[in-house]
């Protein structure tokens, strides 16, 4: 199996807080990987470090080749990165916020797109020309990820999407994403505070402690293992 | 009557002017963050090389009012990539300080090539007047509101329909979102201070053949389109075209209806303008409100 994105000893500070402390990872194409930790480890940094959106030092490999330059360039090289927070424009129309998402694309087909998008998340052909910021949390966590879907991406990136959602809303759309992994084959790299439901969703995880990664493997492994179970399952 | 609806169409002439430099303010507030103390001036300068390209040159109208839109556009994208990026990072204080300096410098660059000396600008439309219903209205006066609606009309069509329009307001209203989806943010903010010189340099053309041009052409203008933007949001492009459009008529009435308010107490007017929406709606007619969930 063939690694699509490799971390390899990746730091990252803000300022003098150094929050990144030597990362390596690896998420292999067409499966989903979770990121797990409690506040302040660094899982939300590490999504920055890739999207390049703090500066940061190592290396970070995309499809064989190194990852460089801000934000933009990422989005270019097929990294769609849904922050915390609900990733949407909330002034701008939901159709608009689609739109932006394709942004990078050349093709001509974002129609076609629209029309897919619209049997995942069937509410948005209704809402089309409503204000993002009028959605309700979870509809705008919807939309963030549709965005991101728009850009066709290679690899997607959740960064704690249950944050302030319903339990049922959660599990929403974590049944989406993997039915994205499934039916298409999205690698997904996803940041949750949940470990349950990340553990279930994902094929193996990480677990970070202040800037570094203290445990690793198989979601099922995680699952058992004694000290997870006591810091991040609670049972 | 008719001579109360001359007036009105006066005073929509003068206004759309002010509409056209406000709406060139309120592009810049939107994606920088600041009131671009040069706007006038940069459009002072648009308007010297209009007229040097008629009078020097032998330009014909039409072709020189072109030729400056799109020397402006490139000199706001310029001024943007020289002089304000690299200011950016700092404090919102910082670029306005630089705005200033660029007033001072635009101001003093204008005198020195064509020297402080008063020009007569030639309008190009003619100045008879025709009559709609019973009401002689300046030729001029159409030719200037209805040149300010098309450009912004052509703005607000870039603006809704167009993928670049999209990434301009994207990278307007949630800059660090944009780049997230691939937007170049600050060719996209170079790309609004492009547009904003064009408006300057429109209202700038217009305004000169019945200011007559000299290098402080545009200073109570800019006063005019402050307060129309003040007046209409400073955030939102309708209302800085409602705004200067009020403006120009609300002074224009005033100036001929009530005996003591004569033309020196119009830019005390505009003034008390700012002041009154400041301190009674500071969002003025049309400034953002917050999105409500429904």
């Amino acid at each position: 199996m063939t690694a699509l994105l490799t971390l390899d000893g990746v730091e990252a500070r803000y300022g003098p807080v150094q929050a990144l402390r030597g990362i390596s990872l690896e998420v292999p194409e067409g499966q989903i990987v979770a990121v797990l930790g409690a506040n302040g480890a660094g899982k939300t940094t590490t999504l920055r470090a890739i999207s390049g959106t703090v500066r940061r030092s190592g290396t970070i490999t995309f499809a064989g080749k190194p990852l460089r330059g801000g934000p933009e360039a990422v989005a270019r090289a097929g990294i769609a990165h849904v922050p915390e927070g609900r990733g949407t424009f909330t002034e701008l129309s939901v159709v608009e916020n689609l739109k932006l998402g394709g942004y990078v694309r050349r093709d001509r087909e974002l129609r076609t797109d629209m029309d897919r998008i619209s049997e995942w998340f069937p509410w948005i052909t209704q809402r089309a020309n409503q204000p993002a910021g009028t959605l309700s949390g979870g509809e705008q966590q919807m939309l963030a990820v549709a965005r991101a879907l728009m850009a066709r991406p290679r690899l997607l990136m959740l960064d704690e999407p249950s944050l302030g959602l319903a339990p049922m809303i959660v599990r929403e759309i974590f049944r989406i994403v993997r039915e994205l992994n499934a039916r298409d084959g999205l690698t997904v790299l996803v940041v949750e505070q949940d470990a349950r439901i990340a553990l279930d969703t994902a094929s193996s995880a990480y677990v970070l402690e202040v800037g570094r990664v203290a445990v690793e493997g198989p979601s099922e492994q995680l699952r058992e293992d004694e000290s997870v179970r006591r810091s991040y399952l609670g049972y | 009557m008719a001579d109360f609806m001359q007036q009105v169409v006066a005073g929509l002439a003068s206004g759309s002017i002010y509409a056209s430099l406000a709406l060139a303010l309120v592009l810049i507030h939107r994606a920088t963050g600041v009131i671009n103390f040069a706007q006038g001036e940069m459009a002072t300068l648009s308007t010297y090389i209009a007229w040097s390209l008629t009078t020097n040159h032998g330009w014909n109208y039409w072709p020189a009012f072109a030729v400056t839109l799109l020397l402006s556009f490139l000199g706001g994208v310029g001024i943007h990539q020289g002089v304000i990026r690299p200011n950016e990072k700092g404090s919102v204080l910082r670029v306005v300080i630089v705005t200033i300096g660029l007033l001072i410098l635009i101001n003093g660059l204008i005198v020195m090539i064509w020297s402080g000396e008063v020009r007569a600008v030639q309008s190009p439309f003619p100045t008879r007047t025709i009559e709609i219903g019973g009401v002689a209205i300046s030729i001029q006066d159409i030719g200037t509101v209805g040149v300010v609606l098309a450009t912004v009309v052509a703005l607000w069509l870039l603006f809704q329909y167009t993928k670049i329009g999209l990434a301009m307001r994207a990278a307007a209203v949630n800059p660090a979102e944009a780049r997230l989806v691939g937007v170049r943010v600050t060719w996209m903010l170079s790309l609004g201070w492009g547009l904003a010189a064009v408006l300057g340099a429109v209202s700038g053309m217009l305004a000169a053949p019945s200011l007559f041009l000299d290098p402080n052409l545009m200073a109570a203008l800019l006063i005019y389109a402050f307060a129309a933007a003040v007046l209409g949001g400073i955030d939102s492009p309708l209302g800085a075209v409602v705004g200067g459009l009020i403006l120009g008529v609300g002074l224009n009435l005033l100036g001929t209806y009530v005996d003591f308010v004569g033309a020196d107490l119009r830019l005390p007017g505009a003034l008390l303008v700012i002041l009154v929406v400041l301190l009674v709606k500071p969002s003025g007619l049309f400034g953002h409100r917050e999105v409500k969930r429904v």
